[in-house]
């Protein structure tokens, strides 16, 4: 419904959603592209992703400051920025009647390329293009962005859950460590105890282990 | 029933006060509403996430509304603004440098616009003759009332902003900190950086928005045309909702309590003294100075001012059309106008048919009369600068 309403021209003609039957995506490795993104591991993701992909002249920007006097400098045909970055505002500029602007530079968004947008926009990237440049030449670049960030995203996810077992594993090896030492058991036995009152409890075993690590704490 | 859900947009600002207040307070579920509301770090990222409907609506810059209907500088959405969040709330900010520049320029008091304004053009001209660098002015977005105030008033002293001047959007965040490393002199934006700047030592504020322009459509609550014309009950509903918020924050019994819900850290995040100074309209205009108040530095929907009048739109189009952002076309005025909705407030508000505003009520401290129906000749008659 959203792109539909969104997008009147495509209710009007029927035009289809999707790009399936348009002119094949053409890679073009001349293309000098700018990223702009504070998080430093996402964009050297995304910087590998495109030189693998044959983007050759690739450049990244982790600070904001004179941010538009930079691209200015480097002059690229595609700016790609991430969409927690506060400095998108600073590119609205380029947009802007100006005698400091070189290069006239369009937002790649084409009323045609609605689910194209949605996509990079979930992903939380914003991709602008200098103007003129055709977007079967883009498609391919916008393609990787949002595998890339998708992909970081889910890295961090996994990071995020690896820290969070790694901190569980730690507080069931004290908890296990403060039953042996209490009630004189081995080290299966403890784990055993912490598993059979998790399981009554209905509770996760890190769960018990930290009521265990509290209560010895509060017991010192 | 199971209440209906809706995801609104905003930026940390102190006037997304009605929102805010709206959710927090309880109005929008007494409207069956349940609001989430997302906080973003750019307009860009509200416009955008709202023309491709990952919002229902949005707290929005009243020029963006109206330039994304009109497909200026950005892909054509319609949006609509059936509510005006609020009038004024920015202020003008300079470095302490500045200031001793302009008041060593200035021919009478720096609290008069036209003052500062004409002491503006000296500083810019010594500085020319001398060989430096052109000022450099902070602003929020090209299509704000930040960006036109700021034109606006140094227009009026002789200053050609686009020649004269450099004007760079900055994300609000990042004011201060451009404006204590120098590298702007000053700039335009809203509350709280102004005061955050202040509280510093390392602004000063030369002027409320209010001096400059008396009252200026700020923020808006926008909604796609498509989506108020399929959810037209949802949208009445959210008016009342936001309507409610907004009589609760203007009840000076209310003060400390909306200060403090705004300061939260998943609202703005900033002192809730500052924000309560913001309310008031109480603000330092310099370190360690005593605050000047101004009733209307920011008027949150007080006096009708919620009722969005298409003359409103009408001055922003103009605004746009006097820098050159686009180009005067009765079509454009008439789709601008069209933006701003007093029919669906009237409708959702139970207030009743009234008449539109139709006379000059912006209190604009030089140029000539607003005459929606002749912006060629408003535009013109600013003198070229």
């Amino acid at each position: 419904m959203t792109i539909r309403e969104t997008y009147p021209a495509l209710t009007r003609d029927h035009r289809p959603l999707f790009t399936g039957h348009r002119a094949t995506p053409q890679m073009d490795p001349a293309l000098k592209i700018v990223i702009v993104d504070e998080n430093p591991v996402r964009a050297a993701i995304l910087a590998d992703g495109l030189r693998e992909g044959g983007y050759a002249r690739v450049t990244r920007i982790e600070e904001m400051t004179n941010l538009l006097a930079r691209i200015y400098t480097l002059d690229p045909d595609v700016i790609l920025i991430d969409l927690e970055n506060p400095s998108r505002d600073v590119l609205a500029q380029m947009f802007q009647v100006s005698r400091a602007v070189k290069r006239p530079v369009a937002m790649f968004v084409d009323q045609s390329d609605a689910a194209a947008i949605e996509a990079a926009v979930d992903a939380g990237v914003s991709a602008y293009i200098v103007d003129g440049l055709k977007k079967e030449r883009i498609k391919p670049i916008l393609d990787l962005c949002v595998s890339r960030f998708n992909a970081f995203a889910r890295l961090q996810d996994e990071l995020e859950r690896t820290q969070n077992a790694l901190s569980e594993r730690k507080t069931i090896d004290r908890a296990k460590g403060i039953l042996m030492k209490a009630r004189n058991i081995g080290e299966a036995d403890a784990y055993a105890l912490l598993r059979k009152t998790a399981m009554n409890e209905n509770k996760k075993i890190a769960e018990v282990a930290q009521a265990v690590v509290t209560a010895a704490e509060l017991l010192k | 029933m199971s209440a209906d859900r809706l995801r609104i947009g905003f930026i940390p600002l102190a006037d997304a006060a009605a929102l805010i207040v709206a959710v927090d307070k309880g109005f929008a579920a007494q409207e069956g509403l349940a609001i989430d509301l997302v906080r973003e770090v750019s307009w860009s990222n509200v416009r955008d996430k709202l023309n491709i409907g990952l919002f229902d609506a949005a707290h929005l810059l009243a020029p963006v509304a109206i330039a994304s209907s009109l497909g200026i500088g950005h892909v054509k959405v319609p949006l609509l603004a059936p509510f005006v969040l609020n009038c004024n709330g920015n202020a003008i900010t300079v470095s302490p440098a500045l200031y001793e520049a302009l008041a060593a320029s200035a021919d009478g008091t720096l609290h008069d616009p036209n003052v500062s304004a004409r002491a503006l053009a000296g500083v810019v001209r010594r500085r020319r003759e001398r060989g430096d660098a052109p000022l450099v002015f902070g602003m929020t977005f090209p299509f704000s009332a930040h960006n036109y105030l700021l034109r606006f008033w140094m227009a009026a002293g002789g200053v050609d902003p686009d020649e004269d001047v450099a004007l760079v959007v900055l994300p609000p965040p990042y004011m201060v900190d451009s404006l204590s490393s120098r590298q702007v002199d000053g700039f335009c934006v809203g509350a709280p950086w102004n005061s955050v700047a202040v509280e510093l030592g390392v602004g000063t504020i030369l002027h409320f928005g209010c001096d400059v322009v008396a009252r200026a459509p700020e923020k808006v609550l926008a909604v796609r045309a498509a989506w108020a014309a399929n959810r037209a009950d949802t949208l009445a509903r959210l008016l009342r909702a936001i309507s409610s918020a907004v009589a609760f924050i203007n009840d000076p019994a209310h003060l400390d309590e909306v200060a403090m819900l705004l300061a939260a850290p998943r609202h703005l995040d900033v002192s809730a003294a500052l924000i309560r100074a913001t309310l008031e309209g109480r603000l330092r205009t310099k370190l360690g100075g005593s605050p000047r108040t101004a009733p209307d530095y920011l008027v949150l929907g007080r006096d009708d001012a919620a009722r969005p009048e298409p003359i409103d739109a009408a001055w922003l189009y103009a605004q746009m059309v006097r820098w050159r952002q686009t180009a005067l076309s009765a079509d454009a005025l008439a789709t601008a106008k069209a933006c701003f909705r007093p029919d669906l407030y009237d409708a959702a508000l139970g207030s009743g048919v009234k008449p539109d505003r139709a006379a000059d009520a912006f209190g604009a401290f030089a140029g000539p009369a607003f005459d929606a129906d002749d912006i060629s000749g408003y535009v013109a008659a600013f003198k070229a600068p």
